[in-house]
This record gives C-alpha cells, structure tokens and sequence, in this order.
C-alpha cells in the first residue's frame, strides 16, 4: 500500500516530469492559454500514460528487446487514436482548439520515458498507477500556467468572467503578453524557480562558479 | 511559384516550429548545451523533416483520405483514422533506413550525427509537420518546401539557442533558475524576438 502511495504521489512534486526530468515540455507550453483546453488536455495524456504502462508491462516479458520501441510505439499510438476519435465525437469544439496536440501525445517524451523506464519493470498494475500519478505531476504544472495565462491574460477563467475588464466598464486591463505564447515560456521558467526554492536538493550544480573578487584590497 | 517562396519563408521564421508551436521541445532544451552537438541535430531534423513529410503526403493522398483509395476499386473506404499510426510508422522507418544508408555510404556524416538519428523518431517536431501538413491540406510541392522550411527554422532556434547558453555559462543565475529555468526563460525571450517576424508577407 505504501509503495502504491509513493509510486502515485512522487511524481506529482518529489520527481515531476517536466519541472525535474523536462518530459513532455512541448504540449505544456502550447495548450495553456484556455482552462477548459487545458483540461482535457491533462485528462488525456493521463489516461494514455496509465493504459500504455498497464498494456505495456502486461507484455513486457514477451516483447523481444530490439524491438521494443516500435511496439511500444503502437500501443501508444492505437490509444491515442481511441482518445482522438472519442474527443472528435462528443468534444469536437475542443478537438479542433487542440488541433495537432492530440496527436501529438504520441510522442510526448512522459508517454514514452514512463513505457520504458517503469511499465518495462513493473507489473501492470503499478505501471498503472505510475501513469496516473505521473500524469498528475504534468496535469498540475499545466493547469497552474492555464490558470495564470487565462485568469490574467482574459479576465476569464473557464469561459466565465472573474476580473471585469475595462473594455465591458469594469477595472481591469488585461495583460495581453499572457495570451502569447512566449509567456508559457517564462511561467514554466518560474514555476520551476518556486518548486526549486522550496525543494533544494533539485536545484542543479553551476558548471562554472564565479571566481570571488579578487581585484584591489581597500588601503593597499 | 510566390506561394510556395511565401511558405517557405514563413515556415522558417513566422510559423518557426520551435518558438511559435513549441514541437520538439524536449530535444530542444536537452541538446543545446553545445553548438557543436546543436548543428549535428538541426541538420539531421531538416534531412528527416524533409524527406518525411512529403512521404506522409503522398501516404495520407494516395491510401488514407477519404476516397483516395479509388484506384484500387473502394472509393467508399476512408482510413484517415489510421493516420496517426502510419505518420509515425513511415517517420521511424525512414529514420532507420537513413541510419542504415548514412552508415553504408557516408560513415564521415554517420559519425557526426551519432546518438541523434534515433532520437530524432520521438522528436515531436517531425510528427507535428506531417499533422500539420494534414491539417492545412498541403499539397506535394508544398509538402516539400513546408518540410525543408520547417527543419531549416527548428535547427536555426536550437543552434541560436546553444549559442546564448555557452555565453550563459559565465553569468550569475539565482540558484533556483541554474539549468533548466533560466533556458526556459532565454527560450522565452528568443520566442519574442521570433514574434516581431509576425505580418511579413511576400
């Protein structure tokens, strides 16, 4: 019981896939402008990453190991293409927001890092349950940018007004740089700086330190 | 012709697959600590993007459209559900035969790429041209040039970035931000300046 509760809440601060191990950066930045996108987003890689593992090491002793990545490779790809087609029938609104980024978590590195680094060990199901927990840890680094990028960004959060803007009579004029991408860029940039500050042990070595000033003493 | 010198440019620098869409991030701050290692794996990215994308093309018009299987006497077949699974079929097998052929004929280029060409299959950047290619409904031509625009501007990112992070080296960053952070943040601000190509047209 224990070992579930560790294997599920490690990844979520201790060990998180993208703020520790840069997994899977490139759909972090990219659907975080909307919550609702968001969202769905998170729901999605979740559920590809604990079915992929549980598939993946349900098989695991029967896969030969030269070719492991390419049948790794299409399990995750028949899930996601279940997710896809689930989304483009009672979703489509949002499918079409998401555009390539369904897609794409096939070759989202958490996918595919979890496939082969846990699931490949594991019984099914903890690989399970790593998947969970490991699409919790990315869940809650996107959805604290969404919320930021959307609350700040629109005044909005989930489609309903939260800060009235000044354009509709109220007081708020909103910082249009959050609705651009580059801003998930510095947002992911600090959240890493925040977790860092409180978890020191992450924090990564200077290659090159600076050397202490050694130029001229006072009063020589 | 303009069209396709259009798309090429804006594949490049407005469209920059890096900065504006942010695919193939992962390999994108993991390999940027050189600009050494960084040329090696844009080149490899814009062989690859090049060669698959048009590859899907004709993939996705000639088997998996809705109709395109006509010629084979099912025009009622549509297959673009598969989709997914043949792009990143087709892009790791062509990944391996480029592997196999670059090691047969041109072991100097072999060597140089190294550990990348295998990379380069999980590398979001390749799958999300071919989608991206389906998407915007390119034709061949276009698929060519959007392929080769696309490579050409994700290697120029990586290779600028590499470029500001070996003179990052010998700054003060806060300890919190050292590494991963301040990149994240230095990714940001080139994504900026790649902003300020937005509305060029020819």
């Amino acid at each position: 019981m224990q070992v579930i509760k560790e294997t599920l809440t490690g990844p979520i601060f201790k060990n998180n896939p993208i703020a520790l191990q840069i997994l899977g950066v490139c759909s972090a930045l990219a659907v975080t402008s909307s919550l609702k996108v968001t969202l769905v987003m998170c729901v999605a890689l979740t559920v590809v990453t604990a079915f992929s593992g549980m598939f993946i090491s349900s098989i695991r002793s029967h896969i030969p190991s030269s070719i492991r990545i390419i049948v790794q490779m299409v399990i995750i790809a028949s899930l996601v293409i279940v997710v896809d087609q689930f989304l483009k029938a009672y979703a489509f609104g949002i499918s079409k927001q998401l555009s390539v980024f369904v897609g794409l978590i096939i070759t989202n590195c958490i996918v595919m890092g979890r496939a082969e680094a846990f699931a490949m060990k594991n019984p099914p199901m903890a690989s399970f349950v790593d998947g969970i927990g490991n699409g919790i840890g990315y869940s809650v680094v996107l959805i604290s940018v969404a919320f930021v990028r959307e609350v700040f960004g629109s005044g909005k959060l989930m489609g309903v007004e939260v800060l009235p803007l000044v354009t509709d009579g109220g007081w708020y004029v909103p910082n249009g740089l959050l609705l651009l991408p580059p801003s998930a860029f510095f947002l992911i940039g600090g959240f890493i700086w925040v977790l860092r500050s409180v978890r020191k042990d992450q924090v990564e070595a200077n290659e090159f330190k600076l050397a202490n000033h050694s130029a001229v003493r006072e009063g020589t | 012709m303009e069209a396709l010198l259009s798309l090429f440019v804006r594949a490049i620098f407005i469209e920059n697959m890096a900065l504006a869409f942010f695919l193939g991030m992962c390999t994108f701050l993991a390999i940027s600590k050189k600009v050494q290692a960084a040329i090696g794996l844009g080149i490899a990215v814009t062989v690859v993007l090049t060669i698959t994308v048009p590859v899907n093309n004709l993939i996705y018009h000639y088997l998996l459209a809705d109709g395109a299987l006509a010629w084979a006497g099912l025009p009622d077949m549509d297959l673009s559900f598969l989709g997914l699974l043949s792009y990143i079929g087709v892009i790791a097998a062509i990944v391996q035969i480029m592997e196999m052929f670059l090691d047969k004929f041109m072991p100097a280029l072999y060597n140089a790429l190294g550990v990348f060409l295998p990379l380069i299959t999980v590398n979001c950047a390749i799958l999300g041209a071919a989608l991206f290619m389906v998407e915007r409904d390119y034709g061949f031509a276009e698929s060519v040039v959007f392929g080769l625009g696309s490579g050409l501007g994700w290697a120029l990112a990586v290779i600028a970035l590499a470029g500001i992070r070996e003179k990052l080296k010998y700054s003060d960053v806060p300890d919190g931000l050292q590494g991963l952070g301040i990149t994240f943040i230095t990714a940001g601000l080139m994504a900026m300046g790649f902003m300020a190509f937005g509305g060029i047209d020819i």
